[in-house]
């Protein structure tokens, strides 16, 4: 069966688009990490300054799935592997 | 058509590595690229800002002025980040943490320059990510000799054993990949920013600098650093 490239490009940018659901994930585990440092600054102001450091550093590491997601869908999109 | 679909403006918009030219090296065909050109541009500045560094404090004052000041402040600061998270452990990564900071934080940085990113090219992030690896290997080996090394293979079970050793190697992909996903998803931005709304790109973007470029390229470079810290700690760490 043959595929012409316009149809492969189509299915790439499908696929480049579920790839970035991915975003989600991040985005709910960082409101979390966010909400909780709002929470420990409300009880312990004092401390805000290694509150905020703290959490930058647990979002930074919990954005690296979003990112490969994010990675995939650029592969797809500007390397255009699936091309013959 | 065809490739025109996916980017209407395809043609405006530029982000990718470019050849610049191509030598013969051992019958492989090597290119220099824009990578290339970018790192010796961020690599002169900071030869250049630690010639005249190491050339203030060598008539350093007693109390400190002017440019002294500055770099009396970095230095400080890097002692008291990598003295925090490694304790007892520090004195010997002083220099090395230092280091790729300073470099990794200048090159995230060089965005606002005009340059693209070095760290935007997995060929600069892996390296730094192996240099990792292989800090945490030799220390691991060094400290807790080969028993312990075995022995934290082996936990909790010995069938755990192929598990935690893909754990391990999945410590510089990781590293190096956040890295190089985070600088270059803010080269992307800024790229669709500049090519496709060239019209209307007059001073608003400068806000997605500061958030691409400086808060997002700080938060990494502080995130590389910190991990890079905690592994090694971890590894010469003996109970």
């Amino acid at each position: 069966m043959e595929f012409n490239e316009n149809f492969i490009l189509g299915c790439s940018a499908i696929g480049a688009g579920l790839a970035l659901i991915a975003g989600i994930g991040p985005g709910i585990g960082q409101g979390i990490a966010a909400g909780h440092a709002a929470a420990a600054v409300g009880r312990n102001p004092g401390a805000k300054s290694d509150i905020t450091s703290t959490m930058l550093l647990g979002q930074a590491v919990a954005e690296t799935t979003g990112l490969y997601g994010l990675l995939i869908g650029m592969i797809l999109l500007f390397v255009k592997p699936l091309l013959p | 058509m065809g490739q025109g679909i996916l980017l209407s403006a395809a043609a405006d918009v530029d982000f990718m590595v470019h050849g610049l030219f191509s030598y013969k090296f051992f019958g492989h065909t090597v290119w220099i690229t824009t990578t290339h050109v970018c790192l010796l541009i961020v690599i002169l500045f900071l030869i250049g800002f630690s010639i005249v560094a190491g050339r203030v404090m060598k008539h350093a004052t007693e109390i400190p002025s002017g440019f002294q000041n500055v770099v009396e402040l970095i230095v400080e600061m890097l002692d008291k980040m990598v003295g925090s998270t490694m304790g007892k452990h520090a004195g010997p990564f002083l220099n090395y943490i230092g280091t790729i900071f300073i470099f990794i934080l200048i090159s995230n940085f060089s965005g606002l320059f005009g340059l693209r990113p070095p760290t935007a090219d997995y060929g600069v992030t892996l390296p730094l990510g192996l240099a990792t690896f292989t800090l945490i290997h030799y220390n691991k080996f060094k400290y807790q000799k080969v028993k312990g090394v075995i022995e934290g293979l082996c936990s909790p079970w010995p069938f755990w054993a192929p598990i935690n050793m893909i754990g391990d190697i999945a410590v510089p992909i990781s590293l190096s990949l956040r890295l190089f996903a985070n600088v270059l998803s803010g080269t992307v931005m800024m790229a669709l920013v500049y090519g496709l709304l060239s019209k209307i790109a007059v001073i608003w973007p400068a806000v997605l600098h500061v958030y691409f470029d400086l808060f997002s390229g700080a938060i990494q470079t502080y995130v590389f650093c910190m991990l890079t810290m905690t592994y090694i700690t971890d590894a010469r760490t003996t109970e």
